[in-house]
């Protein structure tokens, strides 16, 4: 990506401009500027004001707020939800992620290397990604119903005693999980064909030729290598997408039973829209805010350490 | 798995293959089969596929009489074509300069592009919904559809494309007399139209799919999108009234995937070139 900034920017400041060149500067600002105003007033400005209000006490339907410093982020940390809510969206994060990351590439590879039914099997595993999630919680909603639905069928089939999947504490958030993974792994495996596709036969052969014999030896030695940066792409994408979870927990749990699924976003929902507490969901918005800052700079640093070999 | 008596190969391969695609698509088989069954039949037998009473017509009609599906897909599509035509209408005069004027500023808007791909609308929803309030325009398309006029994401993509097209095609177009929106509408967008049809694919999912920020300024039926109507729908529908919510689900649920399966292979290309690029 940072070639690509360096390529994007023409040598500027050359003493006398031509009117030809002033005139392209003119064109050019004209064409950029109602992308730029735009993206001032809807994310650069709101971005400044979520900080702001960020150490306000700003509640929607009073007149007026004080500035109340850092009271708000000293609030998050002993708040006992807040704290749930990290805490939870940290443990869907570490089990969707790399779930859905190996489980996609699993399969990718077994596509790739499978001559009959390919176009199958790609569109089976992607067909949960064009579906609206929404929907599709719904009937996740009925596949886990304790009484009525077919999985806990199918469990007493097998003399299992089925949990309350999405209606107990202690198993809520493994449920969501499932549907999470279930939803991401068909992006990630479309991503993985891809890199798979693009890595050349000869390497294979070469790899082979230089005693390379197992498929394993292969895998270890061209494919893992050659698609590290699908890979990087890959995890960073999984990784935010799960830290953004919230249709499934907003349609189906409502972040409960007992707060067992209280994720950041409903959180922030919760506390900014319905109890209009601005100022301190702001607070809670920059720390969110914070962490996509965060997961942003590590893929830059990985990648920039990366070897590229295209 | 008795496939371990041929050789570690294809066998084991397909039937891993076959019984994951058949686990990924379960969802969608009960939710066919349960969208036709009865309450009895839901309640008694949830593990047989076909409805003994088959009752597709009552559910389907339960689903189109409580939430104006119509109105709901009317909406879906009404927003995402509207985010679309704007999107692209402002990102590509901007990538354009971007990629192929020589400007000062040009390295500043860079850097701004590249901070507002940070940026997702959860972090920027409640100024803009203060902000909307205060201007009393929550509840209607102007609320749904103008945070997204903008797309960084799809500056950074077009950018990307753009350069690849060469200067000469420019310069020669530029000597017969075409004006720079000339040129864009002639010469880039006709060039770049794989780039247009996979923001396009991308766009489009981003957007039908999304319930935050619907559900931040939309608090009525009339410009409910399908995720919101769903929630609407759910919330109307008092106890398990799984058939009818499974025949809502599957009205809502099947533009979308329609359009995948008779575009799949562009929305493959899509998928990959967006997320590579991305």
């Amino acid at each position: 990506m940072a070639d690509a900034i360096a390529a994007a920017l023409p040598v500027v400041r050359k003493p006398a401009r031509s009117a030809a060149e002033r005139q392209e500067a003119r064109a050019a600002l004209v064409l950029s500027l109602p992308a730029m105003v735009l993206l001032f007033v809807f994310i650069l400005l709101p971005v400044a004001v979520v900080i702001l209000f960020g150490f306000t006490d700003y509640e929607l339907g009073y007149a007026g707020f004080r500035f109340v410093g850092f009271d708000n982020y000293t609030e998050l940390f002993t708040d006992r939800t807040f704290r749930r809510s990290l805490w939870n969206t940290t443990v869907y994060t570490a089990i969707v992620a790399p779930i859905s990351i190996f489980m996609a590439l699993g399969l990718a590879m077994l596509i790739e290397s499978e001559n009959i039914g390919r176009s199958f099997f790609r569109t089976a595993y992607f067909l949960p990604v064009a579906s609206l999630l929404v929907a599709m919680a719904t009937v996740w909603q009925y596949l886990f119903h304790p009484t009525i639905g077919p999985i806990n069928a199918l469990l007493a089939l097998g003399g299992l005693p089925g949990p309350n999947w999405l209606g107990a504490s202690m198993s809520v958030l493994y449920s969501l999980s499932i549907i999470g993974i279930w939803q991401s792994v068909g992006f990630n495996l479309v991503l993985f064909l891809a890199g798979l596709t693009a890595i050349p036969r000869e390497l294979y052969q070469a790899a082979h030729v230089d005693g390379a014999r197992s498929a394993f030896d292969r895998c270890r030695l061209v494919t893992w290598p050659m698609l590290g940066p699908t890979t990087l792409f890959v995890t960073t994408i999984s990784i935010i997408n799960a830290v953004k979870v919230f249709e499934t927990v907003k349609t189906l749990t409502e972040g409960g039973p007992n707060k067992a699924s209280e994720v950041l976003l409903f959180t922030i929902y919760q506390e900014g829209f319905v109890y209009l507490k601005v100022g301190y969901a702001s607070a809670m918005t920059v720390v969110f805010l914070a962490i996509l800052v965060v997961l942003m700079f590590l893929q830059y640093r990985v990648q920039d350490k990366q070897v590229h070999y295209s | 798995m008795n496939a371990q008596t041929f050789t570690l190969g294809r066998a084991v391969r397909l039937s891993v293959l076959i019984f994951g695609a058949a686990i990924f698509l379960a969802p969608y088989v009960f939710m066919i089969s349960t969208a036709g069954k009865a309450q009895s039949d839901i309640f008694s037998s949830s593990l047989s596929l076909i409805p003994q009473h088959w009752s597709y017509v009552q559910n389907f009609a339960k689903a189109l009489t409580r939430v104006s599906m119509t109105r709901l897909l009317f909406n879906g599509v009404a927003v995402c074509a509207l985010i679309f035509v704007f999107q692209v209408m402002i990102a590509i005069p901007c990538a354009y300069a971007m990629a192929k004027l020589k400007f000062r500023a040009a390295r500043l808007m860079m850097m701004l592009v590249m901070l507002g791909l940070l940026v997702p609308i959860h972090a920027t929803a409640l100024p803009l919904y203060v902000a909307f309030d205060r201007l009393a325009v929550l509840n209607s398309y102007f609320a749904l559809v103008a945070p997204f006029t903008i797309s960084v994401f799809g500056i950074f993509l077009f950018l990307q494309f753009f350069r690849a097209i060469p200067d000469d095609l420019i310069h020669a177009a530029r000597l017969d007399g075409m004006s720079e929106l000339g040129i864009i509408g002639r010469v880039i967008v006709p060039n770049a139209w794989p780039a247009v049809t996979a923001f396009a694919i991308f766009s489009v999912v981003a957007h039908w799919n999304d319930l935050y920020w619907p559900l931040i300024v939309v608090s009525n039926q009339t410009y409910a999108t399908p995720p919101l109507g769903l929630l609407y729908f759910r919330a109307a529908e008092a106890g398990d009234d799984y058939g009818a919510l499974m025949a809502a689900t599957l009205i809502i649920t099947t533009p979308l995937v329609a359009a995948f399966l008779l575009a799949q292979k562009r929305f493959v290309e899509g998928i990959t070139m967006t997320g590579l690029k991305g």
